[in-house]
């Protein structure tokens, strides 16, 4: 692995966060919160400039959502520990109209990247600079109006939107590859008028080079994934998509997180 | 009246940096607006799932966005990206359904939207407008502009009879006078029912009120004071469920009013089995003029 050496500590401190805030408020979809994670946290302290729009079309990772602002500085600490509260503002899956970083209410899989295609192309229309970003799962390549918006953001060339899926394998109840496979999915997509990076979706140093290679039209970076990644138990294992931890397992967790 | 709208589209968009996206619909009817907003008229293509979502993240943006298509496809399919990304946000989208109700006829009920603005109305933020003739558009058009919020636009072919002018648009509009209660009735159907009532000594008919704007929230003085010893006969083109019957039958109940009689002709699918015309469709459901006249004067 070649995470870049200055964001090491930082992943790992977003890491121990949000398996805390998920083990606090005793909740589930754990997992491809930390599929994601490591993009989620490189976006938000690194790439994300004033202008640019996220969009979290997997909204069952708004806990890495979550993390990655209060990492950045744009999330009280007080407000994290509201997370699955009565009163919070910080449920399970994106609410908007309270946050500049949550434009978008999102949950129902397959409309992320209209939304963000969208933002682009007001952008454009208006003249207007920043990106809009989409990190989206795999899982939802299997609603059909994730492939009408392909068909939509290809054809308009939108240069100023960039695509990020995070393919850790596995979805609801099953593998991908069981349950309704999308073998290749990047090449599927690279089909279509679009540039496909395909990467290490926990290299941060890959990551952020596919981010910032040049493109004149929409940009998909494919993120290989692993599901529930740095905790032993989790990783690849479908049922960390549902479960909250026993306090044994939390301590576990921390412990190979080195907390 | 859709050319009525695209008409009067052309006119806003030239006063206001709206967007105008079709569901890949508007064939020798929308080539005016296309041509009026260049870049800001947006064909989709075959996908109004996204068509909305996308419409939803163009007006997140601060553009107003327009979206078109038929009724069933506009309502239906995308009800989803209409609940969470439009309504839900209050975003300000304009969803512009040509052929409520029956109007696609013989296209079949695939084409049919006899269920739209109740479906609609379960939603937070959205307000409907049914237009009862093509010039009400002039109107509503630029009111929906100005309030950025929701709305449905439900479009009909005008009906309204040669010769008789209608008042100034307005939610609520008495068309004709009468002395026996009254009809109230939504969309252009009441064309047909100008003429029908006309012809009816004033004071042994329902007073005939057109009504464009759902939910129903104010109900009109002169038109309750016309209950106390009338009856109250509501036509749509709409399924009694989330219709504006039931609208009505509640905001009187909630008031504490109760009509000397209350009658109710709606849309019930398809009885016999069989398709046919708009007219063909209004007739199996009782809402041609013979039916509702029967319904009102009894």
């Amino acid at each position: 692995m070649t995470l870049a050496t200055d964001m090491q500590p930082l992943l790992r401190q977003a890491r121990q966060r949000l398996l805390q805030m998920h083990y606090d408020s005793n909740v589930g979809h754990i997992g491809g919160n930390l599929s994601s994670l490591d993009a989620m946290v490189l976006l938000h302290l690194r790439v994300l400039g004033p202008d640019d729009v996220f969009v979290l079309s997997k909204g069952h990772s708004a806990g890495a959502l979550y993390v990655s602002l209060w990492m950045a500085g744009k999330l009280p600490e007080a407000e994290l520990k509201t997370f699955h509260k009565d009163h919070t503002h910080l449920v399970a899956h994106p609410t908007a109209g309270w946050h500049p970083g949550i434009r978008f209410s999102t949950g129902s899989l397959g409309h992320g990247m209209s939304l963000a295609a969208g933002t682009a192309l007001g952008k454009r229309m208006r003249g207007e600079p920043g990106r809009a970003y989409c990190l989206m799962s795999d899982g939802e390549w299997q609603e059909g109006s994730t492939w009408e918006a392909l068909i939509f953001v290809a054809h308009q060339r939108l240069a100023n939107l960039t695509l990020l899926i995070d393919l850790n394998g596995l979805q609801g109840f099953g593998s991908i590859q069981a349950v309704a496979s999308m073998d290749g999915l990047a090449e599927k997509i690279r089909a279509f008028d679009v540039d496909v990076h395909e990467v290490d979706g926990h290299d941060a140093d890959a990551i952020q080079k596919a981010l910032d290679a040049p493109a004149t039209r929409t940009k998909v970076v494919a993120l290989r994934t692993v599901k529930g990644r740095g905790v032993s138990y989790m990783e690849n294992k479908m049922e960390w998509h549902y479960l909250p931890m026993s306090e044994a397992q939390y301590r576990q967790a921390q412990k190979e997180l080195g907390a | 009246m859709r050319n009525v709208a695209c008409q009067t589209l052309v006119s806003l968009s030239r006063s206001k940096p709206i967007v105008f996206m079709t569901g890949d619909l508007g064939f020798m009817a929308l080539e005016p607006l296309r041509e009026a907003m260049g870049e800001r008229f947006i064909n989709a293509g075959v996908s109004e799932q996204n068509m909305i979502a996308v419409a939803a993240g163009l007006a997140a943006g601060g553009q107003q966005t327009w979206t078109y298509s038929i009724a069933s496809f506009l309502f239906a399919r995308p009800f989803e990206q209409i609940r969470n990304d439009v309504c839900l946000q209050d975003r300000d989208v304009k969803l512009v359904a040509n052929g409520g109700g029956y109007g696609y006829g013989p296209m079949g009920s695939s084409h049919h939207a006899i269920e739209d603005y109740g479906a609609l109305l379960t939603l937070p933020k959205m307000r409907v407008f049914v237009p009862a003739f093509a010039s009400d558009l002039a109107t509503i058009i630029p009111r929906m502009a100005e309030d950025p919020h929701p709305a449905y636009l439900r479009l009909g072919k005008d009906e309204k009879p040669a010769g008789f002018e209608p008042p100034a648009y307005a939610p609520w509009r008495e068309l004709l006078s009468g002395g026996h209660g009254a009809l109230v009735v939504v969309g252009p159907l009441i064309g047909p029912l100008i003429a029908a009532l006309e012809k009816i000594d004033p004071t042994s008919r329902p007073a005939l009120w057109a009504l464009s704007e759902l939910p129903v929230i104010d109900l009109p003085a002169k038109l309750l004071a016309s209950l106390v010893a009338g009856p109250l006969c509501v036509v749509e083109e709409h399924v009694a469920h989330g219709g504006a019957g039931a609208m009505l039958a509640l905001r009187l109940a909630l008031l504490g009013k109760t009509p000397a009689r209350f009658a109710h002709a709606c849309a019930h699918g398809y009885p016999s089995g069989t398709y046919g015309s708009q007219v063909f469709h209004r007739k199996e459901c009782g809402l041609d003029p013979e039916s509702v006249l029967k319904m009102v004067l009894r």
